[in-house]
């Protein structure tokens, strides 16, 4: 197997795993695309945080994961809870704000969340899920469960002060934590050049003796192979790792971005680089599938889609004298 | 000879205030293996207050956990490893450093169970060590317990006793939810009856300290002790003190308070928290929104923490928060209808 030059992915996933992570790299377009139209016709209120265009990042850093294993996402978290396995329809329901949502209409976009399939949810403080995955790392390893926690976070959290000290933890407790921080390039407006010191992110593992990796976060195989690596080394016992995933948002922050900080040729150029193309073409130029079943993938991923709208469409609004209901386990009765 | 001294029996057994919340923690590890203490130098150095003592020794430093001088990332880690099915107790080693943590415990901690709509539980203690007299000064000194009591998803016990301190931090760690819990440094040394075994003080519920039908004086932590040094010089003048020991301020026991105004129509708040925007205006409100409000034969009155930081100084330090005299003199006029 020496001699075998197919990308990472090709070599270690079947069919089946790769036709599935298409499945959800089409799911988290698609999803996205539907939540902004339902925005813009008023369906959906307050805000929303898009991550088209960084969806190999999401779903090839969650190839290696089991339910078992958990994640902490972030306001930009759509497409982890997505790769982590949620059903689309109850994220719609969520963004509805009915009762059938994952978090039964109280939590929105910014806290989406599947538990039950080790999402422990995003989060609408940056760098607020980073001491979280660590907490979540320490259980593992004190009840011995083998499980890992990843934790994703924006290139902005690595300014966060939270961010340093969750990274020192893991690494003085050895904690099977894999830390990736999705750089695309701009916290809201202020650019990676701006605020922060170092060129790559990943430079700072060394601050909290761990590996540091920068990868094409638009390659879907770099991604995969960069973090399964993390994923076996933490499950190892030998501790927490940083990757940072160089990717790109095609939308803006959030809905109120006028996009004033940077050009349209650079987000053309990003565009370019579609991550989903990208992959979809090294499944067909290494026979996974052929043009007409990756076209089927996508063409299921978008009913899943619509599908999921109506399901939310039909969901049941929370009742008003529920308002204080899971501010405490007593109340959830 | 003299005749021999009375050997104390089981029921009267004594323990310091810091020895019943070590002997609360050393029976939850015992009894619960998702049970660890976190916190800065809560291991060999036994926590700044010598509160964890020799546990470590007893459990091992996996179970009883050095952090790093990290409060927002510790606080973190422990909400993490509370919602991922540990029972963290993370202590910090002043309160006041609590506001390093703000983020954890408000945004995180309290609010994931229902950002996450009953899908999640945090179920975490956070024992902060807390009050002045201390001579530490401003940043070592405050009582930050009304800060916490305003968060919806957060309870907030404020034990005066040894007792309860053992009894709210066993009901602390049984709860699904997240507990803060202050300890008044003043009271570390103080002694009292420790019920052996495990047992729970119902979070939410005051204790009638002294029963009184003149003016029922509602205090907190160590403001308790002080209330009941005023109440015994005021029965010297015939006037009875009814004192209720606040023990959580949140949820807040509005019944045992309402009971007690109806009966004396007299109400005195005493903490030691910033009188302004207090325990003390909570429940002079609650009382005003009451049916306890056609029995009051005076107005309310509350004693709290000056509106200055801590000074260092003993006698400003002594003037920034109320003491007996304070106590005696306000319950007085209250009592004379002098307000």
């Amino acid at each position: 197997m020496t001699d075998d030059n197919r990308p990472f992915a090709i070599r270690k996933y079947d069919a089946a795993r790769l036709r599935d992570a298409l499945r959800k790299m089409y799911l988290i377009r698609f999803f996205e695309e539907g939540a902004e139209d339902s925005y813009m016709r008023g369906l959906i209120h307050g805000t929303m945080h898009l991550s088209i265009g960084q969806e190999a990042s999401a779903v090839a850093s969650c190839m290696g994961l089991t339910d078992e294993d958990k994640i902490t996402s972030t306001h930009r978290g759509h497409g982890h809870c997505i790769a982590k396995g949620a059903e689309v329809g109850r994220m719609f329901a969520e963004f509805f704000g009915k009762e059938e949502g994952y978090c039964h209409g109280r939590g929105g976009s910014m806290h989406i969340a599947d538990v039950t399939k080790g999402n422990l949810g995003a989060n609408g403080i940056v760098g607020g899920g980073l001491p979280i995955a660590v907490g979540a790392g320490l259980t593992a390893k004190r009840l011995n469960t083998g499980a890992v926690a990843i934790c994703f976070f924006g290139d902005g959290a690595n300014n966060e002060g939270a961010f340093h000290e969750a990274l020192n933890m893991a690494a003085i407790w050895k904690l099977p934590v894999v830390f990736i921080c999705e750089n695309n390039k701009y916290g809201m407006s202020t650019s990676t050049e701006r605020s922060t010191a170092v060129k790559n992110i990943a430079e700072r593992a060394v601050a909290y003796a761990m590996p540091g990796h920068t990868v094409d976060g638009n390659d879907f195989s770099a991604v995969a192979e960069t973090v399964e690596a993390a994923i076996a080394r933490a499950r190892a016992g030998e501790g927490p790792s940083l990757i940072e995933n160089l990717t790109y948002r095609w939308r803006g922050h959030s809905k109120s971005d006028r996009n004033r900080y940077r050009s349209k040729q650079e987000i053309d150029e990003w565009m370019a680089r579609d991550p989903i193309q990208r992959f979809r073409k090294e499944l067909v130029e290494h026979a996974i599938l052929d043009e007409s079943e990756a076209e089927k993938v996508a063409t299921e991923a978008r009913q899943e889609v619509e599908a999921g709208i109506e399901f939310a469409k039909s969901g049941t609004a929370p009742r008003i004298p529920d308002l204080a209901r899971y501010v405490y386990a007593e109340e959830n009765a | 000879m003299n005749a021999p001294a009375k050997q104390p029996d089981a029921d009267i057994r004594e323990l310091s205030y810091s020895e019943a919340i070590r002997e609360a923690m050393g029976l939850a590890l015992e009894r619960d293996e998702r049970v660890v203490l976190m916190g800065e130098d809560i291991g060999v150095y036994g926590g700044a207050f010598q509160v964890t003592g020799d546990l470590v020794e007893r459990f091992g430093a996996d179970r009883v956990m050095d952090t790093p001088i990290s409060e927002l990332g510790g606080a973190g880690v422990a909400v993490g490893a509370a919602l991922t099915g540990l029972r963290p107790i993370y202590e910090f080693q002043f309160s006041d450093f609590a506001a390093l943590a703000m983020e954890q415990i408000v945004n995180q901690a309290a609010k994931m169970r229902y950002m996450l709509g009953g899908e999640a539980s945090v179920p975490v203690v956070f024992r902060m060590p807390a009050g002045s007299g201390t001579g530490a000064a401003a940043q070592h000194s405050q009582s930050f317990e009304a800060w916490f009591g305003h968060v919806p998803g957060l309870k907030v016990v404020q034990p005066s006793t040894p007792e309860d301190a053992k009894g709210l931090l066993l009901a602390a760690l049984e709860d699904p939810d997240p507990v803060v819990m202050f300890e008044h440094k003043l009271l570390y040394k103080m002694k009292g009856h420790v019920p052996e075994g495990w047992y729970t003080t119902q979070i939410g519920k005051s204790a009638i300290r002294r029963h009184g039908k003149d003016v029922t004086i509602v205090a907190s932590a160590i403001m308790v002790h002080r209330a009941l040094a005023a109440a015994e010089k005021l029965a010297g003048e015939g006037i009875e003190a009814e004192i209720i020991d606040l023990r959580s301020v949140r949820p807040i026991d509005g019944e045992t308070i309402i009971g007690s105004v109806r009966k004396t129509g007299r109400l005195l708040c005493v903490y030691e928290g910033v009188r302004t925007l207090g325990i003390g205006a909570e429940i002079s409100a609650m009382i005003a929104e009451s049916e306890a409000f056609d029995f009051l034969d005076a107005p309310v009155l509350r004693l709290g923490g000056a509106e200055a930081p801590i000074p260092y100084n003993p006698d400003l330090e002594k003037a920034a928060v109320p003491q007996i005299p304070d106590i005696e003199a306000a319950a007085r006029r209250l009592a004379r209808r002098e307000v």
